[in-house]
């Protein structure tokens, strides 16, 4: 047991230098002032706290959470039929399967979300093709709307969500369902009393990695939303670089963190459940 | 009445035969059982009753239907799977209520076939469980279970016991048989462990390389083995080759004799002793031929036998058996 305890120590040691002391140093900020230079100034305060519940800022908190959500959700409809395929695919395919849905990892993000841009703005290539085939006359406003940022996050965060659902299908005992047919069940009931609850750990995996790395991001918001779209992660980055308002930043960013952790534990409620509660009707 | 009726079926993968064709009749109430080395053919057979392998020829009847290109969800039997299959995030009652449920029963009537068939298999203490939670052996009744309670025509059994040591198949193995007289029900077993084969079934089908080598009761292949696989692959034999072809006498039923005196067939030289408690049994090299003969004394004879010993052999006519091949 205390060998085990000591194998632990540099995965504790490396959490709590990269983590949790920057997270305590952050919320601890979080409480401080700021005088007129952006220099922090050591008294306590909640100024940044009282900020956030402007109504200006809790609109962008609500749209982040949204668009986090909707992320999410788009990301795991799409990905579970993929993983679906890949992992009951026969091996050439799986692995072909596989190299497909990491190549987009080999070319830096940055370009991969710019090159977007080409494909979407006026005179890009999915306006010219419309226009071509007479299907619309003047050119839509694609780029730089909230569409434009949801297309990004699912594009970049799509991967996150099909790897870990692919391992949890591959991994799952195919005999359970020819235990399943053998007690009666159809092909859908096998799938949904069994195949859909072996995979729920990696739906789980999946749902936290998208929804996190989503309400993380400011690159896609400031690439494909333009000006006017914000997330708070964008917010933060400004009140830190920009603003130098680093309490206000801080205190938004405790706000965040907390706000995920509690969705995410939520989440893992209602996951937890022990039964995939279909509607029991519906069968 | 014929519960099962394979007609002609034949398997095979990718040009292979792993099934020679194969046509055999079942009766409803009977343990039969498909016994085998690995590779016979026998899980294919089984898969193919089940409805898991489709016959590449051939027809299968289950109680007066033909149910070769029924699925194997519109089947009425079950399969306990080899290494039981259970549902992990299921309890021990969810798992035996699932095929009921699968049949949308009502409710009251799955709680009453779930305490019937836990009852059967002593497992109510343990039915809020999770299969992880339990032991191979209990594992292995709640695959029973939940196989029983959908009151199948006929139960399949795939090697049930194979993952159990020794004391615990023991156990089960009277178990399980105490369950097919109660219940009734039609079993096909499939083993390659022929001292289990022996104790269980009405029928024994012996398998080798997917082709039949006889199909009889325990008493007939243990007798009157019909091939050299289904002489030497069910108990110990001794082959002989005579002029008129190769014979097979049981180690019980050889006899010692004065070296070389009228009496005996055979003469040998002692090269093992073991010692069983109720029988001992001595390993002899004959002279003048290649070959080790094994012999099983009982109790009554109470000469001690020394390695190096020259023996003579003798037998009955009548325990000689003739093998086709």
């Amino acid at each position: 047991m205390s060998r085990h305890k000591l194998g632990m120590a540099p995965v504790l040691l490396w959490l709590s230098l990269f983590l949790i002391i920057p997270m305590l140093i952050v919320a601890g900020i979080s409480f401080l002032q700021r005088d007129a230079l952006g220099q922090l100034v050591f008294s306590f305060s909640i100024e940044g706290y009282k900020t956030f519940f402007d109504p200006l800022y809790l609109g962008i908190y609500w749209d982040t959470i949204v668009l986090s959500v909707t992320t999410t959700v788009i990301c795991l409809l799409i990905s579970y039929p993929m993983a679906y395929y890949i992992a009951n695919a026969p091996p050439r395919v799986q692995t072909w399967g596989l190299i497909l849905i990491t190549v987009p990892f080999w070319i830096n993000f940055l370009i991969r979300t710019y090159a977007w841009i080409l494909l979407l703005r006026t005179q890009g290539v999915v306006n010219t093709l419309l226009m071509e085939f007479g299907w619309i006359q003047e050119p839509l406003q694609l780029l730089y709307t909230p569409g434009a940022v949801l297309l990004g996050m699912v594009y970049n965060f799509i991967p996150f969500m099909v790897l870990p659902i692919y391992v949890a299908l591959e991994q799952m005992d195919k005999r359970l369902l020819d235990a399943a047919y053998d007690l009666g069940a159809s092909k859908w009931k096998a799938f949904r009393h069994i195949t859909l609850n072996q995979s729920k750990s990696g739906i789980m995996t999946g749902c936290v990695l998208v929804y996190v790395s989503t309400t993380g991001m400011f690159v896609v918001t400031d690439i494909l939303g333009g000006a006017k779209s914000a997330m708070i992660s964008n917010i933060i980055q400004s009140q830190f670089l920009g603003a130098r308002n680093w309490p206000f930043g801080a205190a938004l960013s405790v706000i965040f963190v907390l706000t995920s952790l509690i969705l995410i534990l939520l989440f893992n409620r209602a996951m937890q459940a022990r039964y995939l509660k279909v509607k029991e009707g519906g069968a | 009445m014929l519960m099962i009726e394979l007609i002609g079926i034949q398997k095979q993968f990718q040009g292979q035969d792993v099934v020679h064709p194969l046509s055999l009749s079942i009766k409803e109430g009977e343990f039969l059982t498909l016994l085998g080395p690995s590779g016979c053919g026998k899980t294919t057979i089984l898969r193919m009753i089940a409805g898991f392998e489709q016959p590449t020829e051939g027809e299968i009847w289950l109680a007066g239907q033909q149910v070769t290109d029924v699925p194997p969800n519109k089947r009425d039997l079950n399969l306990v799977f080899q290494h039981y299959a259970l549902f992990p995030h299921m309890t021990v009652e969810e798992n035996i209520a699932f095929g009921l449920k699968m049949k949308k029963m009502p409710k009251s009537q799955i709680e009453e076939r779930v305490e019937e068939a836990v009852t059967m298999t002593q497992l109510t203490p343990l039915k809020a469980r999770y299969p992880h939670q339990l032991s191979g052996g209990q594992q292995q009744r709640v695959a029973i279970a939940r196989a029983i309670a959908n009151k199948p025509k006929v139960l399949l059994l795939d090697e049930p016991l194979g993952a159990l040591d020794l004391q615990l198949r023991k156990n089960l193995q009277s178990e399980l048989k105490h369950l097919q007289r109660a219940l009734g029900i039609t079993f096909v077993y499939v083993t390659h462990d022929q001292e289990e084969a022996m104790m269980l079934s009405d029928r024994i089908v012996i398998l080798n390389g997917g082709k039949v080598e006889q199909i009889g009761t325990p008493r007939e292949i243990y007798a009157a083995p019909k091939t050299l696989f289904a002489a030497t692959f069910v108990g110990e034999n001794n082959i002989f080759s005579s002029p008129e072809g190769l014979f097979a006498v049981r180690p019980e039923k050889i006899s010692l004799a004065q070296a070389d005196s009228a009496s005996a067939r055979k003469t040998g030289v002692i090269q093992d002793v073991q010692y069983f408690g109720n029988v001992h049994k001595l390993m002899v090299q004959l002279e003048h031929e290649p070959m080790r003969v094994t012999l099983a004394l009982d109790l009554a004879d109470d000469h001690t036998w020394q390695i190096g010993d020259v023996i003579g052999l003798n037998w009955e006519d009548k325990d000689q058996v003739v093998i086709g091949s």
